[in-house]
């Protein structure tokens, strides 16, 4: 009974919070300065590792496809096509949107964590500015707007990663790859991967900034908020990657 | 004025504040001390807002400020500065950031208007050239001054201050004792102090409520605390030896 109970004051919590957070602004122009450095600081600052991750992921499905799909009855070209779907379906917004729940979430969750326990986010209060809306809203709103982005972002470099594994080791030919990943393509999937992302963005900014913003006591508590942040926020983003499938799919 | 009127607060069954009634006085240094744990910074954080009270109410001048929303707190929250333990100054901000801070959220002042104040701020507490330092790479001292800076950007009415010399060595905190002081006249602020630093409470107290176990103990002036013969007061203001001896002295 006792975690079904936490777990109910714990959406109740959120609830309120995004209610403070969705108030009308006190200063429209602070708060636009302040997404700029936001999408500054969680946006162009998690390019390189999505980057990074992108590319190597396009190497390795590319081989993987290709080592298990090695029968005459199946045209090389599909190794592209499986590329760009799984890029395209699930790995560019759902296992970036959990690697930026690692980055992001634990960033955000220690950030207003440590600004809690110093007691600057009552020194706000004190101004008479609403901190959750002035600290929370200028990161959901970034996220939201650039982790569609990064997504994209991801996908194009995947792909070239892609070519760069198959065409390097030999697996496919670049005509074939290219022919792949233009062959049978639903744009509606682009569509749908970028709702996921920019809900994705969402839940990790909220959910992580929603433990960050409740942390007390000391160091510890807020080490102990960040790690929940990343687990939380992980754990959404699968739950609604699985209903945002459901929904939009079907 | 601010009034507390019967002002309760506790925490998960436990009492940490009750009955509180007292009246600070307008333009004048007011001090709430106490041990720690005693409920003080409790009971400063119910005056200012932070906390909301269980039972009774807080009043500036006529407002019930302690059942307003929060929007509607706002307007007496312009007049209220506040200079927490740590400082409470913005981490990723700069010093010059930190104390522009509420002038850009709150005031139409041009870019030179708001550089200006700044600096006549900064000046007012002593801190010269440090503009575009980080509270991280200044002193405490210093980091308790441009707090102050910070509160008093926007010419407050009320300034509160919890413990404003922890952690500070004994010169940092009479310089800030002093200024606190210097501000408070200057500026015909009402400001309010807790503390548990008797040295605090000799140089300025003009009005000291102190609290003991949740309750208003004892409320008088600096000169009648040493006359007063309640024994808990006696036992938390003269508990070092070179206190006892001075309140001798002056009985001799």
């Amino acid at each position: 009974m006792k975690p079904l109970k936490e777990l109910f004051t714990h959406i109740g919590r959120y609830f309120i919070l995004m209610g403070r957070v969705f108030a009308p602004p006190e200063k429209k122009k602070m708060y636009y300065k302040r997404t700029l450095q936001e999408i500054e600081f969680l946006g162009i600052n998690s390019m390189g590792i999505v980057a990074i991750i992108s590319i190597f992921i396009g190497m390795v499905i590319t081989i993987q496809t290709a080592y298990n799909t090695e029968s005459p009855l199946y045209p090389s070209y599909l190794i592209g096509l499986a590329v760009r779907d799984i890029l395209l379906l699930e790995f560019s917004s759902t296992i970036v949107a959990l690697i930026l729940s690692g980055k992001v979430g634990s960033n955000i969750a220690s950030e207003l964590g440590t600004m809690r326990i110093t007691e600057q986010i009552d020194a706000l209060e004190i101004m008479g500015i609403n901190s959750a809306s002035y600290l929370i809203i200028p990161k959901i709103v970034a996220a939201v707007f650039f982790m569609p982005f990064l997504t994209i972002m991801s996908i194009f470099i995947g792909l070239f990663g892609g070519w760069l594994g198959g065409v390097f080791t030999g697996v496919i030919s670049s005509a074939d790859y290219l022919q792949g990943i233009q062959f049978a393509f639903i744009p509606y999937y682009a569509t749908y991967t970028l709702i996921k992302a920019a809900i994705f963005g969402f839940i990790i900014t909220s959910v992580s900034a929603y433990r960050g913003y409740y942390s007390y006591g000391g160091a510890l508590q807020v080490g102990k908020n960040s790690t929940r942040a990343v687990v939380d926020s992980s754990i959404l983003v699968l739950i609604f990657n699985y209903i945002l499938t459901q929904l939009l799919l079907t | 004025m601010i009034r507390v009127e019967n002002v309760y607060k506790s925490f998960q069954g436990v009492e940490v504040i009750k009955d509180i009634n007292v009246d600070f006085e307008e333009r004048k240094t007011n001090m709430i001390i106490g041990a720690s744990g005693s409920g003080k910074t409790v009971l400063l954080k119910c005056i200012v807002g932070l906390l909301t009270v269980d039972k009774g109410r807080v009043y500036y001048d006529d407002t019930v400020f302690s059942e307003l929303s929060f929007q509607k707190k706002k307007d007496i929250r312009k007049n209220i500065g506040m200079v927490f333990q740590g400082g409470a100054l913005f981490d990723s901000a700069t010093v010059e950031e930190n104390v522009r801070f509420p002038l850009d959220m709150f005031t139409e002042k041009t870019d030179k208007e708001k550089y200006d104040r700044v600096n006549e701020c900064l000046e007012r507490v002593n801190i010269r050239n440090a503009n575009h330092q980080y509270p991280g790479e200044i002193s405490g001292g210093m980091q308790k001054r441009v707090a102050i800076a910070r509160a008093i950007a926007l010419n407050p009415k009320y300034l509160f201050f919890d413990e404003p010399i922890s952690g500070l060595d004994p010169m940092t905190g009479i310089r800030i004792d002093k200024l606190i002081e210097e501000i408070t006249k200057d500026f015909h602020i009402t400001t309010i102090i807790n503390t548990h630093d008797m040295n605090s409470v000799m140089e300025m107290g003009e009005n000291i409520v102190f609290i003991h176990e949740g309750q208003k103990w004892w409320e008088g002036d600096r000169h009648e605390l040493f006359e007063s013969e309640n024994p808990e007061l006696n036992e938390f203001v003269f508990a070092t030896k070179l206190a006892k001896n001075a309140k001798d002295q002056k009985k001799r």
